[in-house]
C-alpha cells in the first residue's frame, strides 16, 4: 500500500446521494486483472452518454479534472456491493482521498486497505465546500492525515479527520496489514487451539 | 471480567467470544470461523501467490461458483463469453491450488453462496462468517456474525483466519404482530428501508426481533438479513431459537449428533439479554405493511403496490429531490403514476434474497394453472433447491406457466454471467438492488417479492398479489 501523509489538490465534486459501487464500476468490468489498470472503468456508465462518448457535463470529464486527486461526494457513497474494484478504479485513476458525509461501511474499509483516504465531513460542510468550489473551481483542499486535519479553502476552515488510529497508522506508514498480523500469530494459534477444542466440527 | 455480568446483545456475546485481542487504537482482531469465497476472489488469490502464501486453514474455507456461472448449462463452456468462462475456470484452479473444498459448477451442492452456506450447515449460530460479498449479512439469520468484506480483507482472512474490525453499533428492529396475507419478509425489508433510508443503518448491526420474526421461517429470516445491507447495515442477525436448531440439525457441516446437545446449549446462551441496550431501536407493525414495490433506483424508493410514484418536488431534502428526479428520468416514470398496472417487459425470480424453496413455492402458488404474459425466468438459489422444486412439482408449474426454468447462480441480479435485462426494459425482480444499470446497462428494475413477481408475470404489469 502506498503511504499517505498529506495530499493537496483541486477537487472534483461528483453529485448524487447513494452513489453505489455499481455506479463507480459496473459489474461487467470486474473480470479484469488489476494489472490492466481499473482507472479506465471509473464511473464508466455514468460518465458517458448513450453513444458511449464521454459526457462533457460529467464533472470528471471537465477540463483539468484529471489533475484532481480529491473527490467530493454525497451521502452514502460506495453503498451496495463489496466489490473492491470500486476502490481500485478510484485509486488507479489517481484519486487519493474522497470527502463526503457518509460512506458504505465495506467501501470505507476497502478504501483504507488501499491507501485511499475516506474523509467524513458533515452534510452542511460538504454543501458549503460544493458551493465554494462552484465559485472557485481552482481552489485547493489539503487532506493532512499526519495531523488528522482537512484544510478547506477560503473561510471554510479546518476540520478533524476521524479515522480510527489503527487504520490511520497503517496508511501513514503504508503498512502491510498481513505482515503486521503475522506478528500476533502465537496469540492467534493459542486462541484457535482453544476454539477447536470446543468446536471440533469447524475444521472437519 | 466485570463486563460479563452486564447485559449484552447477541452481537456483543459472539464478538467477545471471537476477539483474540483488541488493538489499543480500537479495532478487534476477530477470529473468523468460516470464509466463503466465490469467483471474484481471484484478487485475493493473486495476493497470496505474490506473497508465497497459501490459505492457512483450508478446511474453514468454502468455495462456491455463483456470480459468473451460466444458468443454461453446467460447464464453463456454456458461459456467455470466453472471458466469463475464464473466471469460472480460474476459480476452480485457485480452489485446487489452495486445497479448498469447493462446490464447482457441476457439483450437486453448487448454488448462490448465501443459499448454499445455510443449506450445507456451513452457517451456524454463534459463528463468525465472512465472504467477499456484501450480502453475507444474509447468513446472520441463523444467529451468526456474518459480514461482507473486500478482497484485501479476504486475503487477510485466507492468510491468517482473522480480520481487524471495529465493533459496529447495534440497532434492534422489532416487527410486532403478524403480517397480512400476501405480505412477506421482502416486503418487511422494503418497508423498513423506505422508512429509515438506504443509509439508515450505516455503522450498525441490525438484530431483527418481534413476533413477526419469531413466527418466520429460516427462509424468511434469511431474506430479512440479506437486505440489511441495503439499509447500509453490514450485519443482520436473528436470535437462534427452536426454528433455527431444527433447520440446522443434520446438515453436512453442522455439529454431529454426539456434539449436538452441547452445541445447542451454547447457542441458547447467545441471545441478547432481556435488558440489553441497543444503540438504536426501530419498531414496525406487521399489520401496517403492504406488498411493496420500488419505483426508483435505490431500495429506499419503495412504496405499497397500492401507491403512486411520488412527486420529488414534495420531498423536503434537496439532495433527495435531485436524486428522485434523476431516478424517475432513468426509470421513465412520471410523478403520480399508479404503480399497479405499470407495464413490464420481464420478470426475474432468483438471487440470494429470494430464491429458496419457500420463495419458489410462494410464486408457484400464484402461477398454478396460469400463463405468463411476458418473458419470465426463474433461477433457483441452489442446485439442491432446484432438485427439490422439481421433486415437489413446482418446476412443472413454472414451466407450464411459460417460465424459463434455469440452473442456479446469481444470474440476473448481479448480471455478470450474461443474463441481463436489456436497455430500457422494465423488470419486476425478486433481487435486492434496483441501482442504475445493475441488471444491465439501461435496465429498469422494480424490486418485489416472489409472489408479487409471479402476479406480475401473469398480468404483464405490476400487480397487487392480493387481487389475483
Amino acid at each position: 500500500m502506498k503511504a499517505f501523509t498529506k495530499e493537496t489538490s483541486t477537487v472534483v465534486a461528483v453529485p448524487g446521494v447513494n452513489c453505489d459501487t455499481d455506479q463507480i464500476i459496473p459489474g461487467r468490468f470486474l473480470k479484469a486483472d488489476r494489472a490492466q489498470g481499473y482507472g479506465q472503468f471509473l464511473f464508466h456508465d455514468i460518465r458517458r452518454d448513450e453513444a458511449g462518448e464521454l459526457d462533457p457535463a460529467f464533472p470528471l470529464n471537465r477540463e483539468g479534472a484529471e489533475r484532481s486527486t480529491i473527490l467530493l461526494v454525497e451521502d452514502n457513497f460506495g453503498c451496495g456491493s463489496s466489490r473492491e474494484g470500486a476502490v481500485y478504479a478510484l485509486v488507479d485513476h489517481g484519486i487519493r482521498a474522497v470527502i463526503g458525509p457518509s460512506f458504505g461501511d465495506i467501501f470505507f474499509n476497502n478504501a483504507l486497505k488501499n491507501g485511499l483516504v475516506p474523509v467524513r465531513l458533515s452534510a452542511e460542510q460538504c454543501d458549503g465546500l460544493a458551493d465554494y468550489l462552484a465559485r472557485f473551481p481552482d481552489a485547493e483542499v489539503t487532506v493532512d492525515l499526519e495531523n488528522a486535519q482537512l484544510v478547506l479553502p477560503g473561510n471554510l476552515r479546518r476540520h478533524p479527520i476521524v479515522i480510527d488510529a489503527f487504520a490511520r497508522e497503517c496508511i501513514l506508514q503504508g503498512l502491510d496489514e498481513i505482515e503486521m498480523t503475522f506478528t500476533y500469530m502465537e496469540k492467534i494459534k493459542a486462541f484457535e487451539t482453544e476454539r477447536m477444542a470446543s468446536h471440533a466440527w469447524l475444521a472437519r | 471480567m466485570a463486563h460479563m455480568n452486564a447485559p449484552r446483545t447477541m452481537l456483543a456475546k459472539i464478538w467477545d467470544e471471537h476477539e483474540i485481542l483488541r488493538h489499543p487504537s480500537g479495532p478487534s482482531l476477530l477470529y473468523i470461523d468460516r470464509d466463503m469465497i466465490h469467483e471474484g476472489s481471484f484478487h485475493a488469490f493473486a495476493d497470496l501467490k505474490r506473497r508465497g502464501l497459501k490459505p492457512r486453514r483450508p478446511k474453514q474455507i468454502f468455495g462456491v461458483a455463483d456470480h459468473y456461472v451460466p444458468t443454461l448449462g453446467r460447464t464453463s463452456k456454456d458461459a456467455a463469453s470466453p472471458a466469463i468462462a475464464r473466471m469460472i475456470d480460474t476459480f476452480d484452479e485457485n480452489m485446487e491450488w489452495g486445497g479448498v473444498r469447493h462446490f464447482g459448477l457441476s457439483s450437486r451442492s453448487q448454488g448462490i453462496v448465501h443459499v448454499v452456506a445455510p443449506e450445507q450447515g456451513i452457517t451456524l449460530p454463534g459463528l463468525t462468517i465472512v465472504c467477499s460479498d456484501s450480502h453475507t449479512s444474509t447468513q446472520g439469520a441463523l444467529g451468526a456474525i456474518a459480514f461482507g468484506i473486500g478482497q484485501s480483507e479476504n486475503a487477510h482472512v485466507l492468510a491468517t483466519q482473522t480480520v481487524w474490525q471495529l465493533r459496529p453499533k447495534t440497532m434492534r428492529v422489532t416487527i410486532n404482530g403478524t403480517l397480512g396475507q400476501g405480505v412477506t419478509a421482502k416486503d418487511v425489508m422494503l418497508a423498513l428501508i423506505a422508512k429509515i433510508g438506504a443509509a439508515g443503518a450505516g455503522g450498525h448491526a441490525i438484530e431483527f426481533a418481534g413476533q413477526v420474526v419469531r413466527d418466520m421461517s429460516i427462509e424468511g429470516r434469511l431474506t430479512l438479513c440479506n437486505m440489511s445491507i441495503e439499509a447500509a447495515a453490514r450485519f443482520g442477525m436473528v436470535a437462534p431459537d427452536e426454528t433455527t436448531f431444527a433447520y440446522v440439525r443434520g446438515r453436512n457441516f453442522a455439529p454431529n449428533e454426539q456434539e449436538w446437545d452441547a452445541a445447542v446449549n451454547h447457542w441458547r446462551q447467545l441471545v441478547s439479554d432481556a435488558d440489553a441496550v441497543f444503540d438504536r431501536e426501530v419498531v414496525l407493525e406487521g399489520a401496517d405493511i403492504a406488498p411493496m414495490v420500488t419505483w426508483g433506483t435505490s431500495p429506499e424508493d419503495a412504496v405499497s403496490i397500492e401507491g403512486r410514484v411520488p412527486d420529488p418536488s414534495t420531498f423536503d431534502n434537496a439532495d433527495k429531490r435531485k436524486a428522485a428526479t434523476k431516478s424517475l428520468e432513468y426509470m421513465e416514470l412520471a410523478p403520480g403514476t399508479e404503480l399497479s398496472g405499470l407495464k413490464l417487459d420481464k420478470v426475474f425470480i432468483g438471487s440470494c434474497t429470494n430464491s429458496r424453496i419457500e420463495d419458489l413455492r410462494a410464486a408457484a402458488a400464484i402461477l398454478k394453472g396460469r400463463k405468463a404474459k411476458i418473458q419470465a425466468i426463474v433461477v433457483p438459489g441452489s442446485t439442491q433447491v432446484k432438485e427439490q422444486a422439481e421433486a415437489e412439482g413446482i418446476a412443472a408449474i413454472f414451466r407450464e406457466a411459460g417460465f424459463e426454468w434455469r440452473d442456479s447462480g446469481c444470474s440476473m441480479c448481479a448480471a455478470m454471467n450474461g443474463d441481463v435485462v436489456g436497455p430500457g426494459e422494465r423488470c419486476a425482480s425478486t433481487s435486492n438492488r434496483n441501482f442504475v444499470g445493475r441488471q444491465g446497462p439501461g435496465a429498469r428494475t422494480h424490486l418485489v417479492s416472489p409472489a408479487m413477481a409471479a402476479a406480475a408475470a401473469i398480468t404483464g404489469c405490476l400487480t397487487d398479489v392480493r387481487r389475483v
